[in-house]
C-alpha cells in the first residue's frame, strides 16, 4: 500500500518537474513552430540567475522567507532579457526558412549560451539550498518528502491553469491562438504577429528560467545542466503533442508515472523507458498525444 | 567582390593552416602534455582541480621548490612545457587530439586521462606511436588488466581499490549489517564498482542481503523518486560512486528526507563533495576519497608543501583528482631522472623511461605509490575511509581506517573481477 | 555536370588521394575520420533532399561500428568480411524499422529517428559485456594481407576510406539523376503530387531511408577501424547532430558538399580544441549560425559562385 502511495507521490512531483522543464518549449512550438533547442540554456541561465539574485538578497540581509521572491523572478528576468535578444537578433531575420533550419539555429544559439555561461559564472558548481531545506519535510507513510517538491506541484499547477486560462479566456490569448491557428490571417485580420511573437518567445524563456530557478535549490548549479534537461523535455513534448499544453502535461504524468513504477519495481528499465514510451507513443499516434489538428496543404 | 571572397578564402585557409602548423620545441626543455577535462560535466570536480594541480606542481618544479627527493628542477634540470588539452568530446576526437599531441606538438610524455573510455581507445595508439603515456586518474581496471601495454602507464589505483575498500570498512565498522542497497550511475563506472562492492560484500558479509540497487541515468539530476525507493527498502548501508554534479545533487535531495539517518551511506568517490558540500552532508557519512589523498593524506613535508601552495594560488583545498595529476607528474619525473642517470646524464629515449619507470616505488603527496601490477605499469597504493563528524562548524573525518596496498590491490597477474570472486585468494 | 565542376572535383580528389604523401599523419587521421563522416553525411543528405530530417543517423553509423565489433569479437579481422556484414547488418535493420519510421515526417520523423537512436543507446550501455560506456578496442584488421591498423594501417585505411567515399558519391549521384533521385526531390515540394505521378511515397521513402542507412553503417565500420575503438556515444544524439551540421555546412547542391561539409567540420573542431580548448564550443556554434545566416545554402553554393566568375 504504502509502495503505490509512494509511486504516486514520486510520480506527481517528477510530473511537476517535467512540466515546468517542457511547457515553455511546447507553447514556444506551438506558436512560432519553432523547436528551441536553446530552450536547455535558457533553463540553465535561469538556474544562475536564480543563484545571483538569491545570493544578493541574503548578501543584503533579506529576510529568510524572503528569499522565494528573487527565486521566482529569476524567470521574468531572463525571460526580459534573453527573449528579446535572441528572438529579434536571431530567429526574427531568419523566420522564413524551414522549420528544421530555426533548429539548427536554436542549436548553435544553445552552444553559444553554455559557454557564456561558463564565462560569466565560471566551471565552479554554486549552492543554493536554502530554499529547498527551509520548509522541512513531511512524512507520509513513514516516508519523509520535502514540503518544497510539493510546492513545486503547486507552482506547475499555476503555471498550468494559468496557462490555460489566459489562452482560453483572456483577448490577448485569443488573438494567440489566432496566430497559432493560421498566421497569415491573423496577420491580414490586423494581429501584430511581431510583437506577438516577441512576447510569446520571451516567455517561453522565462518559463524556462523559472524551472531551471526552481530546479536550482535541488541540485549543485553547474554550466551543463541543460543538456539532459532539453532531452527530456523533448521526450514530453514529443508525446504529449507539440504545442498542446495539455498535452504537455498529459505526457509529464505519462512520463513521471511510468518512470516511478520503473524505479520502484525494476529499476533495470530505467535507462531508457522514457525512449520507449516516447517511440511507442509516436508510433501509435504519430503526432503525439494530443496534437492539434493540422489541415492537409494540396 | 570576385577577389574579396577568393582573397578571403585565401585568408581564412592560411590562418587556418597556420593555427594547426607543428610547434617548434624549445631546445632543452622537456614537453608534456596534459589531457584533462576543462569542459563538460567532469571539468569541474576532477578536470580543473586535476589542470590546476599540474600547473602548480610544474611552476614549482621549475623554481626547484618542491621539497624532499623532488627537489630537482624540473625533470633532471630541464625545464617542463606543459601542453593543455582539453578531454571533452567524443573518443574518436580524443585520439585525434592524442595524436596531434605526439605528432604534431612533439611532446616527449603525455600525463592525462579521466574518462575510461578514453583510456582504452588512447592506450593501443601510445603503443603504435611509442610514446610514454601516463594515465593519472581513469578507474576501470580492464585497462592493464586485459591488455599488456608497454608503453602505458597507470599511476592510481583502480577502482576495484574503491569498493573492495568500503566494502571492507563496512564489514569490520558494521559486522551486524543486515542489508544493503546501492545507488550507482548506470554506466561502465558506476557499474563496475556496485559489482565490486557487491562482489567483496558477499566474500566478507556473506549473511547481508541486497534489497535495491537503482541504477539512474548518468546526469539524470532528479533522484527523488530513486530516493524514496531506497528509503522504502529501509537497508542499512548504502553505497554509492556517484560523482560531483550527480553526488551533490544526491546529498542535497537525500538529507533533508532523512536517507543519511535511517541508512548509513557509503560515498566512494564522496571526498570532492566535501569542500564544497561541507556542512550538508551529515554525521555518519562514510567518505572515501579514491586512494590517501586529500583529508586522508599523511602528514608529510611534501604534503603540506602540495596543500600550502595549492590553497593559497586557488583558495580552495586539493582535491583528489589534483593529488592523482601530483602523484602521475611526480612518477614521470622519478622515472625520467632515473633512467638520465642511467644513460649517463644524456636525454634518455622512451625505451629507457619505460625500464626505469616499471616496478618503480616513489613518493607522491599522499605517500608511497608502487608500480608494481600489469608487469610494472599499474600502480597499488594503500587508501583510507572515514565517517564524516562536523567539529565546530568544520567537517571532520574519524574513525579513520586505513587498508594496506596488499589488502585492495589484486596480485600481481591476477584480475580484480576473478579475485573478489575467488575470495581474494592471494 | 559541367565540365569547369567535374574538372574541379577531379582535381580534389586527386589532391586527397596524393594526400599520404603531402599529409602529415596526424592530419591524415582527422582525413580519415572526416571522409568516413562524410559518408555518413552523404546518406543524411539524401534523405534531406526528400524533406527528411533525422536527429538519429547516429543508428546505423553506431550499428555499423558495433557489428564490425562483434565480428571481430569473434575471430574475423579481414577488412572485406567486416564492411560487407556490418553494412548488410545496417540495411536489414533499416528495412525492419523503416517500415514503421517511414509512416512519419517532419519535426516527427526527427525525433523519432532520434528515440529509437537513444534507445540503441541506452542499450548499449546496459551491456556490460561489450564495456557499456567504454566501449571496446578493435584490433588486428587486415585487407587481405595489408594492415589496417596501427602505424603500417594508416595509409591503406586511408585509401580505402577515400575510394568507398568516392564510389558512394559517384554511386548516389547516379542515384540522384535517375528516376527515383528526381521523384525524391519533388518528395521535399510536393508528397501529395508525387503519389498522383503514380509513385508509391511509402517506398520512395523506404528506399532513401535504406540507402541512406546503410552508407551511415558503412561509414560506421570505417570508422571503427581507423580508430580502433568503439563506444556508445557513437549513437549518441550528439552524433546525429554533428551529420546534420555537416549536411547543412556542405549544402543539398551536389553529392561532394556533404564531404566538404564534414572536412570543414573536422577542420574547425580540429582548430578551435588547439585555439580556445575552454570555448570551442562557443566557435562551433557561432560557425554554425554564420553558416546559416550568410551561407543558407551551404559552402557548396559558395564554391559554385565562385567557379561561376573566375
Amino acid at each position: 500500500m504504502s509502495e503505490a502511495v509512494a509511486i504516486f507521490l514520486d510520480g506527481s512531483i517528477y510530473a511537476a518537474w517535467l512540466f515546468l522543464v517542457a511547457v515553455g518549449l511546447t507553447l514556444v512550438y506551438g506558436v512560432m513552430k519553432i523547436v528551441n533547442v536553446a530552450h536547455g540554456a535558457t533553463y540553465t541561465v535561469g538556474a544562475y540567475a536564480a543563484v545571483s539574485l538569491c545570493g544578493a538578497w541574503a548578501a543584503g540581509g533579506g529576510n529568510e522567507w524572503g528569499i522565494y521572491l528573487p527565486l521566482v523572478l529569476a524567470a521574468p528576468v531572463v525571460g526580459l532579457i534573453l527573449g528579446p535578444i535572441l528572438e529579434r537578433l536571431f530567429l526574427r531575420p531568419l523566420r522564413d526558412e524551414e522549420e528544421t533550419v530555426l533548429m539548427l539555429v536554436t542549436y548553435a544559439l544553445f552552444l553559444i549560451l553554455e559557454d557564456s555561461v561558463k564565462f560569466i559564472w565560471g566551471v565552479d558548481p554554486y549552492f543554493l539550498s536554502e530554499p529547498y531545506l527551509l520548509p522541512g519535510g513531511i512524512d507520509i507513510f513513514d516516508l519523509t518528502y520535502p514540503v518544497y517538491n510539493f510546492g513545486m506541484l503547486i507552482a506547475a499547477t499555476v503555471v498550468g491553469v494559468g496557462l490555460a486560462w489566459f489562452l482560453s479566456k483572456s483577448k490577448s490569448g485569443r488573438i494567440v491562438r489566432a496566430v497559432i491557428h493560421d498566421r497569415e490571417v491573423a496577420m491580414a485580420m490586423g494581429a501584430n504577429v511581431d510583437r506577438i511573437y516577441l512576447a510569446v518567445f520571451s516567455f517561453g524563456c522565462a518559463l524556462a528560467a523559472l524551472g531551471g530557478a526552481l530546479t536550482a535549490p535541488t541540485v549543485s548549479v553547474i554550466p551543463s545542466m541543460g543538456v539532459e534537461v532539453i532531452v527530456l523535455a523533448f521526450a514530453v513534448v514529443v508525446i504529449g503533442g507539440m504545442g498542446s499544453i495539455i498535452g504537455a502535461l498529459l505526457g509529464a504524468l505519462l512520463v513521471g508515472f511510468v518512470r516511478a513504477m520503473a524505479v520502484h519495481l525494476l529499476p533495470e528499465a530505467e535507462l531508457f523507458i522514457i525512449y520507449l514510451v516516447m517511440a511507442t507513443v509516436l508510433l501509435v499516434r504519430p503526432s503525439g498525444l494530443f496534437a492539434p489538428a493540422e489541415a492537409r496543404k494540396i | 567582390m570576385k577577389s574579396f571572397s577568393l582573397r578571403a578564402l585565401a585568408i581564412a585557409v592560411s590562418a587556418t593552416l597556420a593555427a594547426v602548423a607543428p610547434a617548434t620545441q624549445a631546445a632543452e626543455s622537456v614537453k608534456i602534455g596534459v589531457v584533462t577535462f576543462l569542459s563538460g560535466p567532469a571539468a569541474g570536480p576532477f578536470g580543473v582541480p586535476a589542470r590546476n594541480a599540474a600547473e602548480i606542481l610544474i611552476e614549482e618544479l621549475n623554481a626547484g621548490k618542491v621539497p624532499g627527493p623532488h627537489a630537482t628542477k624540473g625533470f633532471g634540470g630541464a625545464p617542463i612545457q606543459m601542453v593543455l588539452v582539453d578531454e571533452f568530446g567524443s573518443t574518436t576526437t580524443q585520439v585525434s587530439e592524442y595524436r596531434n599531441l605526439v605528432q604534431r606538438q612533439n611532446v616527449d610524455i603525455v600525463v592525462g586521462y579521466i574518462s575510461s573510455g578514453n583510456c582504452l581507445a588512447i592506450a593501443p595508439v601510445a603503443e603504435e606511436l611509442k610514446k610514454v603515456t601516463v594515465i593519472f586518474d581513469c578507474g576501470t581496471p580492464r585497462l592493464l588488466e586485459e591488455n599488456a601495454y608497454k608503453y602505458v602507464f597507470r599511476t592510481n589505483a583502480h577502482s576495484g581499490m574503491d569498493s573492495i575498500a568500503a566494502a571492507l570498512y563496512v564489514a569490520s565498522t558494521k559486522p551486524g549489517t543486515k542489508s544493503y542497497a546501492g545507488i550507482n550511475q548506470n554506466y561502465a563506472w558506476g557499474q563496475d564498482c556496485w559489482s565490486d562492492f557487491e562482489g567483496t560484500m558477499k566474500a566478507k558479509l556473506p549473511a547481508a542481503a541486497v534489497t535495491t540497487s537503482q541504477m539512474p541515468k548518468l546526469f539524470a539530476g532528479q533522484y527523488g523518486t530513486e530516493i524514496s525507493a531506497l528509503l522504502a527498502a529501509k537497508p542499512d548501508v548504502i553505497h554509492s560512486s556517484f560523482w560531483d554534479g550527480d553526488l551533490e545533487a544526491l546529498i542535497l535531495q537525500a538529507a533533508p528526507r532523512g536517507l543519511f539517518k535511517k541508512s548509513t551511506v557509503i560515498l566512494t568517490a564522496g571526498e570532492t563533495a566535501i569542500h564544497k558540500l561541507g556542512n550538508a552532508i551529515p554525521d555518519g557519512t562514510v567518505i572515501g576519497a579514491r586512494g590517501p589523498h586529500s583529508v586522508f593524506a599523511p602528514d608529510t613535508e611534501i604534503n603540506r608543501w602540495f596543500q600550502k601552495t595549492y590553497r593559497d594560488r586557488f583558495n580552495t583545498p586539493p582535491n583528489y583528482a589534483s593529488y592523482h595529476m601530483v602523484q602521475a607528474i611526480l612518477g614521470a619525473k622519478t622515472a625520467y631522472e632515473k633512467a638520465k642517470a642511467a644513460a649517463g646524464g644524456a636525454d634518455p629515449t622512451q625505451e629507457q623511461i619505460i625500464a626505469a619507470f616499471e616496478g618503480l616505488t616513489y613518493e607522491s603527496a599522499s605517500g608511497k605509490v608502487e608500480m608494481r601490477n600489469s608487469k610494472g605499469h599499474q600502480a597499488i597504493q594503500e587508501t583510507a575511509y572515514g565517517t564524516t563528524k562536523m567539529v565546530k562548524g568544520q567537517l571532520t573525518v574519524t574513525n579513520v581506517k586505513r587498508y594496506p596496498a596488499d589488502m585492495v590491490n589484486p596480485p600481481e597477474g591476477v584480475k580484480s573481477a576473478d579475485w573478489i570472486a575467488s575470495g581474494f585468494k592471494r | 555536370m559541367p565540365q569547369r565542376m567535374l574538372a574541379g572535383l577531379s582535381v580534389l580528389v586527386a589532391i586527397l588521394a596524393a594526400a599520404p604523401w603531402w599529409m602529415p599523419p596526424w592530419m591524415l587521421f582527422i582525413a580519415s575520420g572526416a571522409l568516413a563522416k562524410g559518408m555518413a553525411a552523404l546518406g543524411l543528405m539524401l534523405l534531406l533532399r526528400g524533406g527528411l530530417v533525422s536527429f538519429g543517423h547516429a543508428l546505423y553509423f553506431g550499428i555499423g561500428a558495433y557489428a564490425a565489433g562483434l565480428l571481430v569479437l569473434s575471430g574475423i579481422t579481414e577488412f572485406v568480411v567486416l564492411a560487407v556484414l556490418g553494412t548488410l547488418a545496417t540495411l536489414v535493420l533499416a528495412l525492419i524499422l523503416g517500415t514503421f519510421v517511414s509512416r512519419y515526417r517532419g519535426i516527427f520523423f526527427g525525433l523519432l529517428s532520434m528515440a529509437l537512436s537513444m534507445v540503441f543507446y541506452g542499450l548499449l550501455i546496459k551491456l556490460q559485456s561489450l564495456g557499456s560506456s567504454d566501449g571496446f578496442n578493435l584490433g588486428g584488421i587486415h585487407l587481405l594481407s595489408i594492415p589496417m591498423q596501427g602505424t603500417a594501417g594508416q595509409v591503406p585505411t586511408y585509401l580505402m576510406t577515400l575510394v568507398l567515399s568516392v564510389l558512394a558519391a559517384i554511386g548516389i549521384d547516379k542515384f540522384l539523376r535517375s528516376r527515383y533521385g528526381l521523384l525524391t526531390k519533388a518528395l521535399r515540394d510536393n508528397e501529395l503530387r508525387v503519389e498522383y505521378l503514380g509513385q508509391s511515397v511509402r517506398q520512395l521513402v523506404l528506399l532513401n531511408y535504406i540507402i541512406a542507412a546503410g552508407l551511415a553503417g558503412l561509414a560506421g565500420v570505417l570508422s571503427a577501424v581507423a580508430v580502433g575503438h568503439i563506444g556508445p556515444e557513437m549513437a549518441y544524439w550528439t552524433t546525429s547532430g554533428e551529420f546534420v551540421f555537416m549536411v547543412i555546412l556542405g549544402g543539398l547542391g551536389h553529392v561532394a558538399a556533404a564531404f566538404i561539409g564534414a572536412g570543414v567540420l573536422s577542420a574547425v573542431q580540429a582548430v578551435a580544441y588547439a585555439v580556445a580548448p575552454n570555448s570551442w564550443q562557443f566557435i562551433v556554434g557561432a560557425s554554425l549560425l554564420a553558416c546559416i545566416v550568410f551561407l543558407p545554402e551551404g559552402l557548396w553554393s559558395l564554391l559554385k559562385r565562385v567557379g561561376r566568375r573566375a
